[in-house]
């Protein structure tokens, strides 16, 4: 396992397939062929079919579990209608409660209320921000961080710990936090990395294990007396200063705070650092041949240290924005599966910022729109974990969306490409 | 895994390596990192746990079950003599192994699994020092088999795959695959033992996914094994809240498998319940392992799989096929785990629950590791880690002198050392996540 990229290893094809080939001219005559060919080869096209076809994989299951539809189900040769509709309506019923749960609702009261599901979604999207960015810094630089949960979990510790065992003045204190659960989250991937660069040792090995013991920290610390609530049994700590909490951006009314910006704003310094950054380039080059990086005179294991420390930075972030922003309290939990969650989120954005984002917001909708689909329609939160597996499953094999809906082949047209890809 | 290979091992010096390296033959370079670990082992034993203990403190043992033929007296020892002789035998050792590792010879497997028993013990003889309740022995290793069962079953599914050249990360969710159908389907036949025949098919199942992924479409093993993981989680976990919550009594009521105890070998004392008075899984898991370590090394079989993930293009040469031996292997390891499912499940006549493995199968793939990927290793890691978590539930019997949270973390810290190269070398198969192409 050493050296590998697994993040560029994946899609080959893709990525090749979204760069303009320049076909010198000739294509001039059909070029309204070209553009549709280019449309079905490229990464977005995948994309969206991934998702629809997870989304119907979900129906499918949604429709199953049922017993409308297993009662029609039994007479379904008899009356195909009765059981056709059951379908529809149990379908219909968990996604439209999953649309108005996630993006816009128009049996609210209010008008603020109608937009309040749109906030919710960029709310929860905001820890998977952070987390996915910074694991997608590791997938471009060959290094394979399973290990976000555990980061994630440090950095929540440690800016609680900030928020609720200071007192100081306000900017200062969120400031402080924030820092705080920057640097637990880039110290326990440090570890990581520095095992890695010291010791060879693999680096998916390492985070998993840290992952395990990061949750065991801090079930341990929220029983000693530094972390417990004076007068509680139960693992949890005193409420935050208000001091140390991010600020809610649009009122109190709503949940969405100040971390969503910082998000944004972290997804451009990531773009800053890996496309426009010497430190980027030489992530990128030791990603792509970290070989062929040592010759060029990079210190790969700098890198490799450097690499873990950003990107356990970015999910200890996750964590933060998960304690200052929305919970308010560390109690056992608070990290929810985000770490895990946030590796399908990298992958799904394909390692790149503005992807990150975009698909942070895309599982943020589901995650925030599934409480309301179970109540309404009875189907369990569980779904979405199917839906963001099977998504990032049928990414992963660009082919096997293509052969699905029978899309052309990227670069079918020229056989180098296909030589070079093999 | 990435740990570069080490020169002593293909080169066990003896008494002449010196004059060789005179002769213009370079001497390997000398590994301090296990016999520095065993030095910190015996240092902790003695300055944490003799020098602890109260002085002239007593720790009793109780050494036999009611139901057990010997009735042995309950064992009372002094704790500080005790313990400061584990020190003095651990100190021998760690005094071997620097001596071995100043003249490169290697050590054999048992020095670290003596210097494991001798803290271990000392951790025990220290704990109980002057408490009230007796440390149950057989209890004790009863539990820790059972915690160890379904790990020593994922670290057979993980061998068995990677020593194709195939990394198994979604042990967690053949696992959880393999209980959820043992529970239904033993529950719907009302036999546990249909239970037992479904759980392997659920867990291949989970692994022919695994292999299409890896093998047809090459994607990286990792991010496949990891989405799987999710994916059975999130299935199991919808399938319970949908159906089986609401039908539990016809859907998810499995009878329990009957423990089979073996006549006169359980009567032997301390270890005879452990290893014979159990269910038949206990017994399916010890006939797997040595077939396993027999086959895994002395049969055609066993030596194509390891060409396959060492080398695929030199077997592919030979006329080995090698997608074709780790579609195979892949299967086969996913069945494994699928019956480590069961243990969850009718082995303990226990209904299924959401996310119940809660994070087993990568405590296998820890095992697994700390193995050295051959099913002996990896079985004695797995009775290591399921001990540590035995002993946690004897602590909190007996009452802990440390956390119980950071017992649970033994395995984990061991696994990151072996990794890390600190408890001797370990080294994963050459072409382990690589795809292959001809």
């Amino acid at each position: 396992m050493t050296d590998r990229q697994p993040g560029t290893s994946t899609a080959p094809g893709t990525t090749k397939g979204s760069e303009p080939r320049d076909p010198s001219g000739t294509a001039e005559p059909n070029r309204g062929r070209t553009l549709l060919r280019d449309i079905a080869e490229s990464t977005g096209a995948v994309v969206t079919l991934a998702v629809l076809a997870a989304l119907a994989l979900a129906a499918v299951l949604i429709a199953a579990a049922n017993p409308e539809v297993q009662r029609t189900a039994s007479y379904v040769f008899a009356r195909p209608s009765d059981f056709l509709t059951a379908v529809w309506e149990a379908v219909w019923s968990a996604y439209s409660s999953l649309f108005r749960g996630a993006v816009f609702d128009p049996q609210a009261s209010t008008t603020e209320r109608m937009f309040r599901p749109l906030t919710e979604t960029l709310t929860a999207s905001v820890p998977l921000i952070f987390a996915g960015l910074g694991l997608g810094i590791g997938f471009r630089s060959g290094l394979f961080n399973i290990g976000a949960q555990g980061q994630v979990v440090l950095g929540a510790v440690v800016s609680a710990y900030v928020g609720f065992a200071f007192q100081l003045p306000a900017l200062l204190h969120v400031t402080l936090a924030v820092l705080g659960g920057l640097m637990a989250g880039a110290l326990w991937a440090g570890i990581a990395g520095a095992l890695k660069a010291r010791f060879g040792a693999n680096e998916v090995i390492v985070t998993i294990m840290l992952n395990s013991i990061a949750v065991l920290l801090m079930s341990y610390l929220l029983s000693t007396t530094a972390f417990k609530r004076p007068g509680s049994n139960n693992p949890i700590s005193p409420m935050l200063d208000e001091s140390a909490m991010f600020v809610p951006l649009l009122g109190d009314s709503f949940r969405l705070h100040a971390g969503w910006l910082l998000a944004l704003a972290a997804a451009v310094g990531t773009w800053w650092l890996m496309e426009r950054s010497t430190w980027g380039f030489k992530f990128r080059a030791v990603g792509a041949n970290a070989d062929a990086a040592r010759t060029a005179g990079t210190s790969v294991r700098a890198v490799y240290v450097w690499v873990m420390l950003v990107a356990g930075g970015l999910a200890g972030l996750g964590g933060v924005s998960q304690v200052l922003g929305t919970e308010g309290v560390l109690q056992e939990g608070v990290a929810g599966s985000i770490g895990f969650d946030a590796i399908t989120v990298a992958l799904l954005g394909r390692s790149r910022p503005l992807g990150t984002v975009l698909a942070a917001t895309l599982f943020g909708a589901l995650r925030a729109g599934s409480p309301l689909m179970q109540t309404v329609s009875g189907t369990p939160i569980d779904i979405v974990l199917v839906v963001q597996a099977v998504i990032v499953l049928l990414i992963a094999a660009p082919p096997l969306v293509r052969s699905m809906f029978r899309l052309p082949a990227p670069g079918s047209g020229s056989r180098l490409a296909k030589e070079v890809a093999a | 895994m990435s740990v570069s290979t080490d020169k002593s091992l293909k080169n066990p010096g003896g008494p002449t390596d010196d004059r060789g390296a005179l002769t213009g033959e370079v001497a390997p370079p000398i590994s301090w990192q296990a016999p520095v670990a065993y030095w910190v082992v015996a240092a902790l034993t003695v300055l944490v746990f003799a020098l602890g203990a109260p002085t002239g403190s007593e720790t009793t043992f109780s050494l036999a079950t009611s139901k057990d033929f010997f009735q042995l007296a309950p064992l009372t020892v002094p704790a500080g003599p005790v313990t400061i002789g584990l020190g003095v035998l651990v100190a021998a050792l760690a005094g071997y192994a620097t001596y071995a590792a100043v003249r490169r010879v290697k050590v054999g497997v048992w020095v670290p699994v003596i210097v494991g028993i001798a803290f271990l013990l000392a951790f025990l003889v220290w704990s109980g020092a002057d408490k009230g309740n007796a440390i149950a022995v057989p209890n004790m290793l009863t539990q820790g088999l059972v915690f160890a069962v379904p790990l020593a079953f994922g670290a057979m599914a993980g061998l068995v795959c990677e020593r194709s050249g195939i990394i198994n990360i979604a042990i967690e969710g053949q696992l959880l695959a393999g209980a959820f159908l043992a529970a239904v389907v033993a529950t719907l036949v009302s036999n546990p033992y249909a239970g037992l025949l479904a759980a392997p098919l659920a867990g291949a199942a989970v692994a022919a996914v695994l292999a299409w992924f890896a093998i047809t479409y090459r994607v990286d093993q990792i991010i496949v094994g990891v989405v799987l993981n999710v994916l059975v989680t999130g299935l199991t976990s919808f399938l319970f809240s949908t159906v089986l919550k609401e039908n539990s009594s016809t859907l998810n009521s499995p009878p329990r498998l009957p423990v089979i105890e073996i006549p006169l070998l359980s009567q032997i004392p301390i270890v005879g319940p452990m290893l014979f008075r159990q269910t038949i899984l206990v017994y399916i898991l010890f006939v797997t392992i040595a077939v396993l370590q027999v086959m895994l090394f002395r049969s055609r079989w066993g030596l194509r799989m390891r060409a396959v993930g060492e080398h695929p293009k030199a077997a592919d040469t030979v006329g080995i096929k090698v997608n074709r031996t780790r579609w195979r292997n892949t299967i086969l390891g996913g069945a494994i785990a699928g019956l480590g499912g069961a243990s969850f499940t009718i082995a303990l006549g226990l209904a299924f629950g959401k996310e119940m493995t809660a994070g087993r199968g990568f405590i296998a793939l820890a095992a697994m590791i700390l193995g050295r990927w051959s099913p002996r290793g990896a079985l004695l890691a797995a009775l290591l880690f399921g001990l540590a978590e035995a002993l946690r539930g004897t602590l909190s019997i007996v009452g802990s002198p440390i956390p119980a949270q950071f017992l649970s973390m033994l395995p984990y810290l061991a696994t990151i050392f072996a990794v890390a190269g600190l408890v001797g070398r370990v080294r994963a198969p050459a072409a382990e996540g690589i795809p292959y192409t001809k």
